[in-house]
């Protein structure tokens, strides 16, 4: 690394603020002319926020971008592209029906005469892909590939485009052993000739074979940036973690001596997202069971086919000593099973409706009176909803969509408590959701255990899961790993059964 | 702590909520007021124009009868679309429930009432069995409605033509005849000048009347919105949302039934072409009252005055002497402006 060069690629204290989020709070980082450099992160630390800053789908707030020592500005990704930068995101970007050449020069057909030079597209595809190694069917519809063979379908056509910077996100997440060699090799090539690769990934173990330099970000932050033989795996997870339990989760109640079981779930399986193999755990009345793990671990899987929201596949759940059939979410609902979803606005609220009529949605059969709905009975509970959650509303009749992140959170919440269930699934409670909310929602939780609930709860900030559970089950590939009482879960020991890296 | 606003406490809320109320309220008024208002406007301006003959007792009664069918139809339709479905086979199922119909009534030994009720329930047998077949691959394989109504649209006009030989069926009973042409009240109401009320017109009331209150006081109703409005809510929250959807086409087709067989008895006779293009009137009326396509939103009560809107400009066009290619300008023209309307409203809304 001469430092006389100017890096191909140097990103400068970036900043990017999101309504209550400092998703970047100065992050610098450079890439090399033929470099691999790896990000590394937790869920949340920033890197996509900072990646779809270089793509040009967000404008930091303040912060440079240099390439090849020039400042640039990137407002959009045709200014991307201009610029020589790549990006390979985890969800593929090929348009299905069309075939491999038409994918390749998508937006940069050659033409003749004013119409597609189908032959030319071919050569000129064919060439490149000769010329680097890369065998693919070109005449095939994009959506026959494998998985691998779609990726190398984004590659080239980055290299098309004469892509000097190619971004890449979890690249091996979906890839066999042999395809991650091949992918290697393929990186490798690339980088003799000049091309320079970000590689985002979670799989810790696999940075020593493939990149040059690791940056570790936290919080938004650039923590350090060294040479990766520099850089022990057990020190990339302290620096991942960095930061010390915050301080602000309430004094977690100890589990009764001899607390009754609420929750037991047997060798359950389910194949609708991440498919989730034989999990088997318990969950006591007055106890918190936390689920942490990477995004995409297959933790949201599990609660859903709990839940009924995904039909499992195989294996048993019992509530309160009851064996439960869960064919439906009306039959998790009907055994006193509550799913309060990651997702608000995609499957916690019909945004359109009013806070009583979001409140009442999945007890609506308590609130009926021969055949009518008793309107009044619904704005008085959702009203004693209203005081007890201090949902910030004009009135009962607010629509859903008016209100806050954290109000509309709550409304979810009120939702299920209005029915209690025995067990309540929390899928990232907190998510989006300013600081003071958090802190609502805790005690929220704690009053739950209160009245003898148990408790499941989906988180990626590890402190929050650290800081709320009286256990810790780590998940990883749809499975549990492993589990730790509450005092014996530290984070570099969660991170590592989680990234499968041996402690 | 300090810094925080004050939370609005129960009592507040109370009264807020009693004044959200009435907000919304007002809002409701508003919106149904407007369009009475610009009704009144376009009355003022018609009257004026056809010499008087517009605003007559003889004449708004008749609008009333023509419109009876396409609100029928825009009953069912309201709650299809509510589900962000949609109905092309109500036009066909008209048509098909009518030939069935005629056919049956001259078959079976029953006379008067019995036998309107028989024919009626045989009727609506096959109409909301239509719609149950509508539903099927809607909710078992999420095909998309558009096409499986399409298809329904289709078989149903092919087979009432089957069943009919081509030709309207006429109706041999008289049984028919107060359901098709009579009028309720005849006699005291001729003393102000009135016809009486067509006993059409006294079915729609009934139906529109017992369906608001189906989707806007019942669990089911509720769910009808939900589901529209986030389908995957709706089933996170234990509603079964197949069942839902499914009573939706259902009750399509029931109404479709209904229309078919005052259709008949107006006609004395079934026939397999009365219904072309109805379904798409009945979107018509639903859209212009302000039911987004979306799903999620809608009333019975707007669609009705939906179709009562269109039924009033085809009837002053009727009156002022115009042509009818004229005629599906204008209706086009003021459907285009009913859904910018409605989209203009939502961005103004989501802002």
């Amino acid at each position: 690394m001469t430092p006389a060069a100017a890096p191909l690629l140097r990103m400068n204290g970036i900043v990017k603020v999101f309504p209550g989020v400092r998703a970047l709070d100065g992050v610098s980082f450079d890439v090399h002319n033929g470099e691999v450099h790896a990000l590394v992160g937790e869920n949340g630390a920033g890197k996509s926020t900072l990646m779809k800053v270089l793509a040009g789908a967000y404008r930091a707030d303040s912060g440079t971008i240099e390439i090849d020592g020039a400042k640039v500005t990137i407002d959009g990704p045709r200014a991307a592209e201009a610029l020589g930068i790549g990006m390979i995101y985890q969800e593929f970007n090929l348009v299905p029906d069309l075939s491999v050449v038409d994918n390749l020069l998508l937006g940069h057909e050659p033409t003749r005469r004013g119409l597609l030079d189908r032959k030319a597209a071919l050569t000129r595809s064919s060439d490149v892909l000769a010329e680097l190694g890369i065998a693919l069917p070109l005449t095939l519809a994009a959506r026959r590939l494998t998985v691998a063979q779609q990726q190398l379908v984004e590659i080239s056509k980055a290299l098309l485009r004469e892509a000097r910077l190619i971004v890449m996100d979890e690249p091996t997440a979906a890839l066999t052993e042999r395809e991650i060699d091949a992918l290697f090799a393929l990186i490798a090539k690339l980088k003799a000739r000049g091309v320079a690769f970000v590689y985002i990934s979670h799989r810790l173990e696999e940075l020593p074979r493939i990149s040059d330099r690791i940056t570790v970000i936290r919080d938004g932050r650039t923590v350090e940036t060294r040479a990766t033989a520099d850089m022990p795996q057990s020190d990339l997870v302290r620096l991942m973690v960095g930061r010390p339990l915050d301080a602000h989760f309430p004094e977690l109640p100890a589990v009764a001596a001899g607390a009754p079981i609420v929750l037991a779930v047997k060798q359950l399986s389910s194949a609708s997202g991440v498919p989730v193999y034989d999990v088997s755990f318990s969950v006591r009345a007055g106890e918190i069971v936390g689920l942490a793990g990477l995004v995409g671990a297959g933790r949201t899987d599990i609660v859903r086919a709990i839940a009924g929201a995904d039909v499992p596949t195989e294996g048993e759940v019992e509530v309160a000593g009851h064996r439960v059939a869960i064919h439906s979410p009306h039959s998790a609902i009907a055994a006193g099973i509550a799913l309060i979803t990651e997702d608000r606005k995609a499957q916690g609220l019909v945004l359109g409706m009013s806070v009583r009529e979001n409140t009442t949605l999945a007890h609506l059969d308590a609130y009926e009176r021969v055949g009518f709905i008793d309107r009044r009975a619904e704005s008085a509970i959702t009203l004693r909803e209203i005081e007890e959650l201090r949902i910030r509303t004009p009135s009962a009749e607010q629509i859903v969509r008016n209100l806050s992140g954290g109000n509309q959170q709550k409304v979810v919440l009120a939702k299920w408590l209005i029915g209690d269930a025995k067990v309540y699934l929390f899928d990232e409670p907190t998510r989006g959701i300013d600081i003071g909310a958090k802190a609502e929602i805790y005690a929220l939780m704690l009053a739950l255990l209160a009245r003898g609930v148990g408790i499941v709860m989906v988180s990626s900030e590890l402190p929050e899961v650290l800081g709320m559970s009286h256990r810790v089950l780590v998940v990883r590939e749809g499975r549990i790993r492993g589990e730790f009482a509450r005092g014996a879960a530290t984070p570099a020991a969660v991170m590592a059964l989680a990234t499968g890296v041996a402690a | 702590m300090a810094a925080t606003p004050p939370e609005p406490l129960a009592s507040e809320l109370t009264a807020n909520a009693a004044e959200a109320h009435a907000k919304a309220a007002r809002g409701r008024y508003l919106r149904t007021g407007g369009a009475i208002v610009a009704l009144l406007v376009v009355v003022a301006i018609v009257d004026a124009f056809s010499h008087g003959a517009f605003l007559t007792p003889a004449n708004l009664t008749n609008v009333l009868r023509q419109i009876t069918y396409n609100a029928i139809l825009a009953i069912g339709q309201t709650f299809v679309i509510i589900t962000a479905g949609i109905d092309l086979s109500v036009g066909s199922l008209i048509e098909l429930t009518g030939v069935v119909m005629a056919m049956f009534s001259n078959a079976v030994p029953l006379q008067g009432v019995p036998l309107v009720v028989a024919t009626l329930a045989v009727g609506l047998a096959v109409g909301c069995t239509a719609g149950f077949v509508n539903a099927v691959p809607v909710v078992k394989l999420n095909l998309p409605p558009f096409i499986t109504t399409l298809a329904m649209m289709l078989m149903a006009r092919g087979l009432a033509f089957k069943l009919a030989h081509g030709r309207p069926v006429p109706v041999n009973s008289d049984a028919f005849d107060a359901v098709g042409t009579g009028f309720f009240l005849q006699g005291p109401l001729h003393a102000f000048g009135l016809p009486g009320i067509p006993i059409p017109v006294i079915w729609m009331a009934v139906l529109v009347a017992a369906f608001a209150i189906l989707l806007t006081r019942t669990r089911f109703g509720r769910y009808v919105f939900a589901i529209g409005g986030n389908e995957e809510a709706a089933r996170l929250a234990g509603i079964s949302v197949a069942t839902v959807k499914t009573l939706v086409y259902v009750i399509s087709g029931g109404c479709a039934a209904v229309a078919g067989l005052l259709l008949m008895a107006r006609f004395q006779s079934g026939s397999p072409q009365t219904g072309i293009g109805s379904e798409l009137q009945s979107i018509a009326a639903v859209v212009v009252g302000g039911t987004s396509l979306a799903g999620g939103r809608g009333s019975v009560v707007s669609s009705f005055f939906g179709a009562l809107l269109i039924g009033l400009l085809n009837n002053v066009m009727n009156l002022l002497g115009i042509e009818s290619y004229t005629q599906d300008i204008v209706l086009g023209a003021v459907i285009l402006l009913a859904v910018i309307v409605d989209e203009l409203r939502k961005r103004y809304l989501s802002r």
